[in-house]
């Protein structure tokens, strides 16, 4: 279990969640792990990954039903977006206003950043731009007073949301931090949204707590989740501050929006290439009998064409491809990628047609036996020599590396 | 006396209890044994920085070699240590690359949000304190008023914009651009780029474009390509440099928003891996808040203890 510890620790790690959190996170996997509720039916290994998922989607607020966002019992209801320069709020401001105004609301924009050059017109045209009505100024003023004339216009003219973009501000700028505190004493708004950027390090933490520490957090909205970034940042906020996440932004496009979902997000924090989740499902798939058969094959260093169509069975049960490829490490599909799962089951016809002799030896299988092949499978000489390369290549990997399917072995399998 | 770049990080620091150095300082107290207990806790002080799993690691090994077997003479001991080791990591300070006649290009490249436009801002006026002439090309025509930004950047500084109009191309907004600098006889010409994610093929395809177009009216050019960093980012900062490294020259790095308590560790393993050594550092939002990168200083900064005044 240390071993399995020590990987997870360095996950955690390389996805940014912070090293307090880490620590804590590890010696209360630890304790569960060995704790009496185990489960018969898991392997040790099974058991760590079990316990440091729950964990990891406990931490993140799952569970519990995303609640709704708050309304307030006089109209409008404000929800101030604040957080550190470029985390996204305008972008989110945005964003959030579509999904509200999808969902029946009548939002308003309200731009109190007076600080940045252009942010007022930033704003305006990011909620024009996204079908949103806007409190226009000419940027000059105070904000708090800025923000006050837009609760009262939002009254006046029926909008029940006002959206407020506040600047960006640093955690350590007292000045800016104490306007935050007074723009929330001016408006009371009832959602206090924190905005922050997924790739954010070890600093997430100390500027949350900064932040929460000044205004009431009620929410924080997770940014540019389209990166690559592993996105720590959200169980480190999460687990330190205690406000959950509720939104996570995933383009740049006005509907990139959705809310927040912590399973898929632990598995993303434990690697993109969910290795944890690959391992289960492959232990979930290999029934004990065939990963014995294989693994005497192996021993004896032989892996004929049936243990090859076992393994394709076997991946196919895995489940969709997709989602099956989409967890190897380093393995990025394209948006709108299919994994052909009938060309699995084609590949399966195709060691189906041979003879029982083919099947042990490949080398028997000459040209007219690669014909009469295709023909049986329904498929064509040149799939089958395909297959013969792949199957090939890939009693190669497994006589170099042993029982455990690799990343290469699973990509070569599927040609990609 | 303590320089500017020391200063501001140390300020930040301050209002941080998880600084390095006060961390050391509670952990390496004098007649402590060396051992693996202390290198553990030396090891998640280190983390705190963002310097990331595998140099964090690094360096405690260094540590463990150089003081194991003995008992701590103390955190200034460590401290000192970790100081030698940490500087040896930079990347050696290279001379910027000045093309043999003018104009200079400079293309300001990142991801969204880490602070492009302002420190093209914050360079235009640099150089135009210097005297120098320069043009900027208003290349990000994506963001919503990204234009307007920096043209007011620009009109602060006397430097002049080069626009056209939003979603606009913006390979030919920096051709353009390239062209005016060399009819007005400019030193600079800056180009403002998008914020676009490294995993985005298309975008990255499009800044590679604008790279090459630059260089087929100015050959040589961009002579200077800039990474600009949030310093705030963590692990992903390295992947961001691998990836930007691949469509565009990139020569520096530009680590922004170091008034706060991040300290942009990530850029010591960024060096590291790629030799790509830091240019400035941003710490703060007014025109002169751009700083030269010093080394010496930032790790100054980086180990500074808590409570040191910076001012």
């Amino acid at each position: 279990m240390d071993a399995a510890l020590r990987e997870i620790r360095l996950a955690l790690l390389e996805a940014d969640v912070s090293f307090k959190v880490v620590r804590d996170f590890l010696a209360r996997v630890r304790e569960k792990a060995l704790g009496a509720d185990v489960i018969q039916s898991l392997t040790p290994g099974q058991q760590v990954i079990r316990v440091v998922r729950d964990e990891l989607v406990g931490l993140l607020g799952g569970g519990a039903a995303t609640r709704p966002l708050a309304i307030s019992s006089r109209p409008p209801s404000v929800y101030m977006l604040c957080g550190l320069q470029g985390s996204g709020k305008t972008t989110t401001i945005g964003k959030l206003g579509r999904w509200l105004k999808k969902s029946g609301r009548h939002p308003l924009v309200a731009p109190v950043d007076l600080q940045r050059p252009a942010a007022v017109l930033q704003a305006v045209q990011v909620a024009r731009g996204a079908g949103l009505a806007v409190y226009e100024h000419d940027g000059t003023g105070s904000p708090v007073e800025r923000a006050r004339e837009a609760v009262r216009h939002a009254r006046q003219k029926g909008f029940d949301v006002v959206l407020l973009d506040t600047a960006g501000r640093l955690h350590v700028d007292e000045e800016l931090m104490d306007e935050l505190a007074a723009l929330r004493a001016a408006v009371e708004p009832a959602e206090i949204l924190y905005v922050a950027d997924a790739m954010t390090g070890q600093d997430a933490v100390r500027s949350a707590e900064a932040f929460k520490a000044r205004v009431p957090l009620t929410g924080v909205i997770l940014t540019k989740l389209d990166g690559d970034a592993r996105g720590g940042a959200a169980l480190s906020v999460a687990a330190i501050t205690g406000v959950p996440v509720r939104f996570a932004g995933i383009g740049e496009k006005p509907e990139a929006i959705e809310v927040f979902d912590p399973e898929r997000m632990a598995g993303r924090i434990l690697g993109m290439g969910d290795v944890l989740g690959l391992i289960e499902k492959a232990e979930e798939a290999f029934d004990a009998e065939s990963a014995r058969k294989l693994e005497q094959s192996l021993k004896k260093r032989q892996f004929g064409l049936e243990q090859f169509r076992d393994t394709l069975r076997q991946v196919r049960k895995m489940g969709p491809l997709e989602s099956v490829i989409g967890m190897i490490p380093g393995v990025r599909l394209p948006a709108d990628a299919q994994v052909d799962p009938r060309r699995v089951v084609r590949m399966e016809a195709i060691v189906d047609s041979m003879t029982a002799g083919e099947r042990r030896d490949h080398r028997v299988i000459n040209g007219s036996r690669r014909k009469r092949i295709a023909r049986g499978s329904g498929t064509s000489v040149q799939e089958v020599n395909q297959l013969l390369k792949q199957y090939l290549e890939m009693r190669k990997l497994f006589q170099q590396m042993g029982p455990s399917p690799s990343k290469g072995q699973l990509r070569r399998l599927l040609g990609r | 006396m303590f320089g500017r770049l020391r200063q501001k990080i140390v300020d930040g620091l301050r209002k941080t209890r998880d600084a390095i150095a006060g961390q050391v300082e509670r952990i390496a107290s004098a007649g402590r044994p060396v051992d693996d207990a202390l290198l553990d806790e030396l090891e998640e002080a280190l983390l705190s920085a963002d310097l990331g799993p595998e140099l964090a690691a690094e360096l405690r090994d260094r540590l463990g070699q150089r003081l194991r077997g003995e008992a701590v003479g103390g955190p200034d001991q460590v401290l000192g240590v970790l100081r030698e080791e940490i500087l040896a990591l930079l990347p050696p300070r290279v001379p910027e690359t000045r093309p043999t006649a003018p104009p200079r290009v400079t293309l300001v490249v990142g991801v969204n949000g880490s602070g492009k436009t302002t420190t093209a801002g914050k360079l235009a006026a640099l150089w135009g304190r210097e005297g120098r002439k320069v043009v900027v090309a208003a290349a990000d025509t994506f963001r919503a008023a990204a234009v307007e930004q920096m043209a007011i950047w620009a009109e602060r500084s006397g430097a002049e914009v080069v626009r056209s109009q939003p979603g606009a191309d913006p390979a030919a907004v920096a051709f353009d651009a390239a062209r005016a600098a060399r009819a007005r006889h400019a030193d600079e010409l800056l180009v403002d780029t998008a914020g676009r994610l490294h995993n985005k093929k298309p975008l990255m395809d499009e800044l590679a474009k604008i790279a090459r177009v630059i260089a087929k009216e100015i050959p040589g050019a961009p002579h200077e390509t800039l990474l600009v960093l949030d310093g705030t980012t963590g692990r992903n900062a390295v992947i961001q440099a691998r990836e930007f490294t691949r469509v565009a020259p990139v020569s520096g790095l530009v680590l922004t928003k170091l008034d706060g308590t991040a300290r942009g560790g990530v850029a010591v393993a960024i060096g590291r891996e790629l030799g790509i050594p830091v240019r400035y550092v941003g710490v703060g939002e007014a025109a002169d808040d751009l700083l030269l990168f010093e080394a010496e200083e930032y790790v100054a900064g980086l180990l500074a203890p808590p409570g040191t005044k910076g001012e």
